[in-house]
């Protein structure tokens, strides 16, 4: 597409990495060319860049499209997924996922972002609950303010914790900041 | 019609009334110095060839991109002190400060360098700024700019050499021109006085013609207030034989870097023969509302963006 084509929203190739423009701002001299300023952020890792690009410039539009998955389980090196619509299974390297693959839990359903038919990320719900598989018995009780401990989830993550949550709890787990909110009462 | 576009309509009352004011305070400040308002075609059988302007075309023909062809043909023919609000048309031309469509004041004056312009363009914004009841402080997005004469004037050399560490004069890269102009001329410029932007180098020269006393600038300048591109003016070129060599240089160009075909303004060219010494400007109106509301956006002073038509 030509570069008076992309608007904000649009996701276009750079140098084989698709990007989302966030931000796009036109300005041309009167009688000059027109420069375009666009604020980016780069589909595969996040990190966001700005660049000046001037008229007459042609991109390819980025066939990125998202689709909902199931988490099925892990394999060692990748993180197995289905597609809810088509029950078709997909697989995503651990490496892409960094932190995200601490929250996954099995059954858990994310929105998978493809470029073309290959996974690029991954959106968690913003809750999930997890279970203490291990927890520190708090050492200092000589205070009153809310003491925290160390916590290790069911899917490997590390959370800091109430002294009060016990190995075998499961708690609410806010997964944009890593943080605990609360924890979850279970039927017995 | 739905809520959003009748509130967002109403919000803009106050300032198309200031527009419509504005407007009339500008017919008034012509007239009363003797120039005649004319009105040239919107579609027209050519335009100026303009690699950067790029027109939008109708059967054939073209719309206005600016009435500048036109006025001069009424220049060559006698008339000596004309102005006219033209629709103008550049396709792709959208943003903060730009929108397709647009309106273009433009006036002329026989026997006139751009000096005179310069000296029009603070009279004619200074008697608006009075009648509005502003006086010589504007406010503008939060910077009170001083309109008290004479504005601030600077050579495009003297400008690039302070705020990009070039001189364009000696050594015009037309792109990387551009970029630095919005990018680092015009962000630096005095945010609290209009500033002339004078002399740009030759092959920037467009119509303008070139400075007699160094031929490696033209007598065109830009005006900025506020960071806005306000208007744009020459001492015209009255040689018939050197602008039809700037217009088939910019026509090839046109054809091999755009592949954008672009008729001779052969009646144009053939008026320039009689085209007395005169001097033009053109003058961006919605920009101009823009500062005297206070506006951000091109969409606070236009009802009927592209993106509302």
């Amino acid at each position: 597409m030509d570069i008076s084509e992309v608007r904000k929203g649009s996701k276009i190739m750079i140098d084989g990495i698709p990007y989302n423009v966030e931000e796009a701002e036109f300005m041309k001299p009167g009688k000059g060319s027109a420069i375009y300023r666009y604020k980016l952020r780069n589909l595969v890792d996040g990190s966001s860049t700005n660049k000046t690009y001037h008229s007459g410039e042609k991109f390819t539009g980025a066939n990125v499209n998202t689709r909902e998955g199931q988490f099925l389980y892990h394999d060692g090196t990748h993180f197995i997924f289905m597609n809810t619509d088509t029950f078709e299974q997909y697989s995503i390297e651990e490496s892409l996922l960094g932190d995200k693959s601490h929250f996954l839990k099995e059954g858990t359903i994310v929105t998978t972002m493809m470029l073309e038919d290959k996974p690029l990320d991954i959106t968690l719900p913003i809750f999930v609950e997890l279970k203490v598989t291990k927890s520190d018995i708090a050492t200092k009780t000589d205070t009153v303010t809310a003491q925290m401990k160390s916590a290790t989830m069911e899917t490997g993550a590390q959370i800091d914790v109430p002294t009060f949550i016990k190995e075998g709890d499961v708690i609410k787990v806010d997964t944009r900041t890593g943080t605990y909110v609360e924890r979850v009462v279970t039927k017995k | 019609m739905t809520d959003d576009e009748r509130q967002r309509l109403a919000r803009l009352m106050q300032n198309l009334k200031r527009s419509a004011f504005i407007y009339q305070t500008i017919r008034s400040f012509f007239i009363e110095q003797g120039f005649l308002e004319v009105d040239t075609p919107i579609r027209s059988p050519t335009i100026a060839p303009e690699k950067e302007i790029i027109p939008f075309e109708t059967e054939g023909w073209f719309l206005c991109a600016s009435p500048e062809l036109y006025m001069k043909r009424l220049l060559a023919a006698g008339y000596e002190k004309i102005y006219q609000f033209s629709h103008c048309f550049r396709k792709g031309e959208r943003g903060h400060f730009h929108n397709p469509e647009f309106t273009l004041l433009e006036w002329y004056r026989k026997g006139v360098n751009y000096e005179q312009m310069m000296k029009d363009t603070e009279q004619l914004i200074i008697t608006i700024s009075t009648r509005l009841g502003i006086g010589n402080t504007l406010q503008y997005q939060g910077k009170s700019i001083d309109l008290s004469l004479p504005w601030d004037r600077f050579t495009v050399s003297e400008a690039f050499q302070k705020y990009a560490d070039w001189d364009p004069t000696f050594n015009p890269d037309l792109r990387r021109f551009d970029e630095d102009t919005v990018l680092k001329v015009i962000p630096n410029l005095n945010p609290y006085r209009p500033t002339f932007l004078v002399d740009y180098p030759a092959p920037m020269a467009s119509l303008a013609r070139l400075k007699p006393s160094n031929p490696r600038v033209a007598e065109r300048f830009e005006l900025f207030i506020g960071g806005l591109e306000l208007a744009n003016a020459y001492s015209e070129l009255v040689n018939q034989k050197e602008q039809e060599m700037r217009f088939r240089k910019e026509i090839k160009q046109i054809q091999k870097v755009q592949n954008r075909v672009t008729p001779m303004p052969e009646k144009f060219l053939r008026a320039i023969a009689n085209l007395p010494e005169c001097a033009g400007i053109a003058l961006g109106m919605e920009r101009l509302v823009m500062l005297f509301c206070d506006a951000k956006t091109i969409d606070e002073v236009m009802p009927f963006t592209i993106d509302k038509a």
